[in-house]
């Protein structure tokens, strides 16, 4: 098996006449939680939009699964969860769950426990529109994880979350990496970084640094993450190559 | 295609609406109040609403189709559901299709509900039937729906959406023989109307309001229509993109 889910190779990518992706090179292991780290603005969600394949680039290449992104087939094996809750709002939970389950494919059932296990058993037959953002964007996740995809690209899936609910989907996103799946998530919160396996560190459209989070402490000599950032992206401003 | 996902769609957009019973009773009473209004506004010359009640049949599911595809297909593009959609397996035409048959049970049942005012209290008189009336209601529904699809990709919010109800509807009820026949208009109106596919839905229920079988004339003004709405969903399935900037 292939054991990078993700290859990047001199992505660059302009978005309203600014160059939002400036040649980003990377590998996104298979089977791992890879973080996605960096201040708002700084092309997280462009970068997950290429990957998933919705984003027009203007140079270099994503592979996604041994196949270029956007390719018809990998619409059934890749997962996409965007920043705002993207599901309906007139609908019930369970009824965006069943509808997503029908166009993936897979029996209403799946949608059902993917409802559970995002912890939204006894709200399943609320309207979404009543319900609240973090309710919101944890039926946007379940219409995801239903149809159990290789690759599961969330754009900051627990924001507004209460921590024990925090906890229990980065428990959740372990679980599926353990089973196989390979999970690339976005977070602007640097408590967060400690629980991927991998970190990747995107500011100004550039990757400022990717490996492990005890690599990464090491490398830069701060027990916080947060510090640690900070220390890699002064480098990378003083131009002395951080990311070799 | 795939009818699982084209089925889902429309149980899923005529869940939407079930949420919404305000608008599923604006949908189905409002067409019949207005042809009652009309009735009795020409109360002292019934040969008015003789002669427009009918097209009236067709008029309504047009605009009302029109407008509530418009309005949702910008809120998915706004929602962003519709860009998830697009990450699906889901092909366009399903989505489409999905529309399409959720939004033609609704022209049925608005139709429907709006024929039976029109050929019972109101008295309007029929020939050929009340099978053509309603299909020819559906019809106009699919078009309208068509055309709001295409003209919703040029809308960015709901307030433009909603404009391009008096700018594309209008003109064509204006030109379309309800007011006065399409052959007493001037020239350059006539011709304009020529090219307007809301012309031939009122022509094919002008005659069917006379004749009692499906002419030729009738069979070609129904294939215009059917046409048209077609051309409409291709343009508008072009302007669904999966990748954007």
């Amino acid at each position: 098996m292939d054991q990078v889910a993700i290859r990047v190779r001199g992505l660059v990518v302009d978005r309203g006449g600014k160059r939002a992706l400036d040649g980003i090179d990377c590998d996104v292991p298979t089977g791992r939680v890879t973080g996605l780290l960096g201040p708002s603005g700084g092309g997280k969600t462009t970068f997950m939009r290429c990957v998933v394949g919705v984003q027009r680039t203007a140079g270099g290449e994503v592979t996604v699964l041994g196949l270029p992104a956007g390719t018809t087939e990998l619409r059934r094996r890749v997962g996409y969860v965007t920043q705002a809750p993207s599901v309906y709002a007139d609908l019930t939970a369970r009824a965006n769950a069943h509808y997503f389950a029908a166009l993936q494919g897979v029996p209403a059932s799946a949608g059902d426990s993917a409802l559970a296990e995002v912890g939204l058993v006894e709200d399943a037959d609320r309207l979404v529109g009543r319900m609240s953002g973090g309710q919101r964007a944890r039926v946007s996740l379940a219409c995801a994880l239903l149809a159990r995809p290789e690759l599961l690209v969330l754009d900051e899936p627990t924001v507004g979350l209460d921590p024990v609910l925090r906890r229990d989907l980065w428990q959740l996103f372990h679980d599926l990496a353990d089973g196989g799946s390979t999970l690339l998530i976005s977070s602007h919160v640097m408590d967060e970084a400690g629980r991927c396996d991998e970190l990747m560190l995107i500011r100004d459209g550039r990757l400022v640094a990717q490996d492990s989070p005890a690599a990464l402490r090491v490398r830069t000599g701060e027990d916080d993450l947060e510090l640690a950032f900070l220390a890699l992206a002064e480098r990378a401003d003083l131009g002395t190559g951080a990311t070799a | 295609m795939n009818a699982t996902a084209t089925l889902a769609t429309g149980k899923r957009v005529l869940g939407q609406l079930r949420h919404d019973p305000r608008t599923i009773v604006l949908l189905l009473a409002v067409p019949s109040l207005l042809l009652v209004l009309f009735k009795y506004v020409f109360y002292g010359s019934p040969q008015v609403f003789d002669r427009v009640g009918l097209p009236m049949l067709g008029i309504f599911p047009f605009t009302t189709m029109f407008l509530v595809t418009s309005i949702a297909m910008v809120r998915e593009r706004t929602s962003g559901t519709l860009e998830r959609l697009l990450t699906t397996p889901m092909h366009k035409f399903d989505l489409l299709g999905g529309y399409a048959l959720a939004f033609g049970v609704v022209a049925l049942l608005q139709g429907s509900v709006s024929a039976a005012v029109a050929l019972g209290p109101l008295g309007l008189t029929v020939e050929a039937g009340v099978g053509v009336v309603l299909t020819l209601a559906v019809l106009n529904a699919l078009l309208g729906m068509a055309l709001g699809l295409f003209l919703s990709a040029f809308a960015t919010t709901e307030f433009q959406a909603v404009q391009f109800m008096p700018a594309a509807v209008i003109p064509q009820v204006l030109l379309c023989g309800l007011l006065i026949p399409r052959d007493q208009m001037s020239d350059v109106l006539y011709w304009i109307s020529n090219v307007l596919p809301l012309s031939y839905a009122v022509d094919a229920l002008v005659a069917a309001q006379t004749t009692s079988s499906l002419t030729a004339e009738m069979a070609v003004d129904l294939l215009v229509v059917a046409g048209c709405a077609l051309a409409a969903l291709a343009l508008g399935a072009a302007t669904l993109r999966r990748r954007t900037p």
